[in-house]
């Protein structure tokens, strides 16, 4: 019973994890068809940046997670402004660019600090266990599912109560007709790109608790998962992403237990392939 | 692309195809003055002739996309004969660079600064195979993404799949290596076709995503070691008892070096025989609108799925000359970064034209590892830190250099001759005074 309750714990901070990751992915193609390869680099800042502000230059914690969201986001607004931008007219060369872009920062990231992975500053705070159901959990889990609830909440209210928000929807939609009626779709991309540097910077600065380190390879390696949760979740819902993320979480972390290590892994990208072979559209049935 | 001079015009097929017989052999005199010699020059340095074709033979093969097929020569014109017998010299250069290739590891030619020994010994032997070997993969890998438009996340599945079966089929079956490396390639072209027929049921970003899923769930597998069969993160190495004792060992480097040229050769004849064949046309319709091709009664899922299966079979065959090169099959050949080398190698030697990829290859290869080199070097140790970490990262210079070429020169390289000389013509004619043509009839010098 213990072991299921901290799978279930865990499937449920790697889901949050994957969720952060995914739902600005979700947004950013939905709206601007782009399949950001980026989006792993973004992460990877968040983490870095955190954890350079938590033991480089000495910040607490609590202001080294701002500091490190804050990076990630100046960097996606950074990259959607100069390489996303010239490319409106270009949808591949978008991706191709994101591509390279996705190369060079763990590159980067790999000769400022190593190959090898850094210990992650871990608050006291947040390093204790919690027992739950008999079962000992490290808090971080918890912490990350908050973080992620907070966030679905956030971007709920975001597109449901504000103009921009409303925009946004109207772009995922039909693009087209937006741009017709006057409105400057351009704004609602920076502004969605925005949003997502800042979730998967997030991710990143939470997903250092989770790992106990960063390592530049990380957000390259978690970007495979949340495609999986995108396109199970459907493109360019966020509701639909976090469904899909703790479903994901939840399967990987169970195969991985109950059938031998790898074998999870396995299954979900399996998983996303036979998906899309039966539904196209993703698992809500919005457009792909 | 507009660059249609006449002087392209008057070099179209039907001049060259007179020439052929004229023609006998290359010629060095520089490139304004040549005639086309009856004669062979036969004392002169092969690397030259080799250097100059290349930029104007690059230049070459999308004039005749424009040029006029069967267009007659102006006879008349002096400078443009001579243009002429400038082209049909430059025609021939695929033989002279392939005679070249086949001669290097004769010649003890040192290059410094693009190779560390001279041009014959085994080190640069061995990096000239590797970069021939990638250019040849990305070449067929453009079969997919420059020729039919479909932008595949997996290729490197292929190539390991090639790589891996022909080891494990020397380690585990104990078959010769012939035996091995027609199981290895049947192998690939088995898998490509289960999974090519399963992932162009989905059209756009969402075959994209598919194929990623396919390699890297092949990905896992290999690293994951499932009955100790794969070798984990370590790999197998090749067994030295069933290879042939001529691919063996650092004096048989040559050897190793020619296949690689002969698996480019194949490569690019087969490409350029498909993409000529009728349903190369079909791929072209495919990439320009498929819904078109629909339209006009033929069924795109067929033609995909043989452009598929056929890069996929030519990137297995890759992985049996890899293996052969590196002695041994690594999980890094299956990783995502690998298909991603070869999308970098693609674009930055430009997708869709016939020598392209194979530049971007040969380009991408030569500098991963000489910029490993460089990284090394003391001129970079000593650089202040802001300028020294990004250069001792070949994979950060090779990602910015991927999006500089898509953001500045869109159609990569092998269009850039096109551009430069689109943007002189453009600048040597002024506009006749008070009339503004619509399309300029190209910048003549005569």
């Amino acid at each position: 019973m213990d072991t299921v309750v901290l799978l279930l714990c865990t499937g449920l901070g790697l889901g949050a994890l994957y969720f952060l990751v995914a739902s600005g992915l979700s947004l950013i193609f939905g709206l601007m068809d782009v399949l950001n390869f980026a989006h792993g680099a973004l992460l990877s800042i968040g983490a870095y940046a955190t954890w350079w502000a938590g033991t480089e230059a000495g910040f607490p914690f609590w202001l080294a997670v701002p500091f490190g969201t804050l990076l990630g986001t100046a960097a996606a607004v950074l990259l959607e402004l100069f390489l996303i931008r010239p490319l409106y007219s270009r949808p591949r060369d978008q991706i191709l660019a994101t591509v390279g872009v996705g190369l060079a920062i763990p590159a980067l990231l790999m000769g400022v600090w190593g190959a090898d992975s850094r210990p992650f500053p871990q608050p006291a705070l947040l390093s204790g266990t919690w027992h739950v159901l008999g079962a000992t959990v490290p808090v971080n889990r918890f912490v990350l599912v908050a973080a992620a609830a907070l966030v679905l909440l956030t971007l709920r209210l975001f597109l449901a109560r504000t103009r921009y928000g409303l925009i946004v929807r109207a772009g995922v939609e039909d693009r087209a007709m937006v741009t017709a009626l006057g409105i400057d779709v351009r704004k609602a991309f920076t502004l969605v790109f925005a949003i997502g540097g800042a979730a998967a910077a997030l991710g990143g600065a939470l997903g250092g608790l989770y790992f106990g380190s960063v390592s530049p390879g990380q957000g390259t390696g978690l970007l495979i998962f949340a495609f999986v949760v995108v396109v199970m979740g459907g493109m360019g819902s966020v509701t639909g992403a976090a469904a899909a993320s703790v479903g994901v979480g939840l399967v990987q972390q169970f195969a991985n237990y109950y059938t031998g290590a790898g074998l999870g892994d396995l299954s979900v990208v399996v998983l996303l392939a036979v998906l899309l072979l039966v539904r196209p559209r993703g698992l809500t049935g919005r457009l792909a | 692309m507009s660059a249609e001079t006449p002087i392209t015009s008057t070099g179209g097929p039907a001049a060259n195809r007179s020439a052929a017989t004229s023609a006998g052999g290359t010629d060095t005199s520089p490139a304004m003055t040549a005639i086309p010699a009856e004669g062979t020059d036969t004392s002169s340095a092969d690397t030259a002739i080799v250097e100059r074709g290349t930029d104007t033979g690059l230049a070459e093969t999308h004039c005749e996309h424009g040029g006029e097929p069967g267009a007659i020569p102006r006879t008349g014109d002096s400078i443009t004969n001579r243009w002429t017998g400038v082209h049909r010299a430059l025609r021939w250069w695929p033989i002279a660079l392939l005679i070249t290739l086949l001669v290097a590891p004769y010649s003890a030619l040192p290059v410094p600064g693009l190779l560390d020994g001279p041009l014959g010994s085994p080190g640069s032997l061995q990096l000239l195979a590797l970069c021939l070997l990638y250019g040849a993969l990305a070449t067929g890998y453009d079969l997919l993404l420059g020729r039919t438009g479909l932008l595949s996340f997996g290729h490197a599945l292929y190539f390991a799949t090639g790589l891996y079966a022909t080891d494990l089929g020397m380690l585990e079956l104990q078959l010769p290596f012939a035996a091995a490396a027609v199981f290895g390639v049947a192998c690939t072209v088995l898998l490509a076709l289960l999974l090519g027929s399963v992932s162009l049921r989905v059209t756009g970003i969402g075959f994209s995503m598919v194929t990623l899923a396919f390699a890297q769930a092949g990905s896992i597998l290999v690293q994951r070691n499932p009955g100790g069969i794969t070798g984990g993160e370590e790999g197998r190495s090749a067994p030295a008892d069933l290879l042939p004792p001529g691919l063996l060992g650092i004096e048989n480097t040559a050897n190793l070096y020619w296949i690689a040229v002969g698996y480019l050769v194949l490569t690019v004849a087969a490409v350029y025989w498909a993409v000529n064949s009728p349903a190369g046309r079909v791929w072209e319709g495919i990439k320009e609108n498929e819904r078109r091709v629909e339209v006009l009664g033929l069924r795109p899922y067929g033609y995909k799925l043989v452009a598929f299966v056929m890069a996929g079979g030519l990137a297995g065959l890759g992985g049996v000359v890899y293996l052969l090169l590196t002695g041994g099959a690594t999980p890094q050949a299956a990783s995502s970064d690998a298909t991603l080398a070869l999308l970098v190698m693609v674009v930055l030697g430009g997708s869709g034209t016939r020598w392209g990829p194979l530049l971007g290859g040969v380009l991408y290869t030569w500098a991963s590892h000489r910029l490993g080199d460089l990284a090394n070097s003391t001129a970079v140790a000593d650089l202040p830190a802001v300028l020294r970490v990004p250069l001792s990262q070949p994979l950060f210079l090779l990602g910015a250099l991927f999006v500089a070429v898509v953001y500045l020169l869109p159609g990569g390289l092998a269009r850039l001759p096109a551009r430069i000389r689109a943007a002189r013509s453009a600048r040597s004619v002024p506009a006749p005074t008070g009339v503004r043509t619509a399309r300029p009839t190209g910048g003549t010098p005569a």
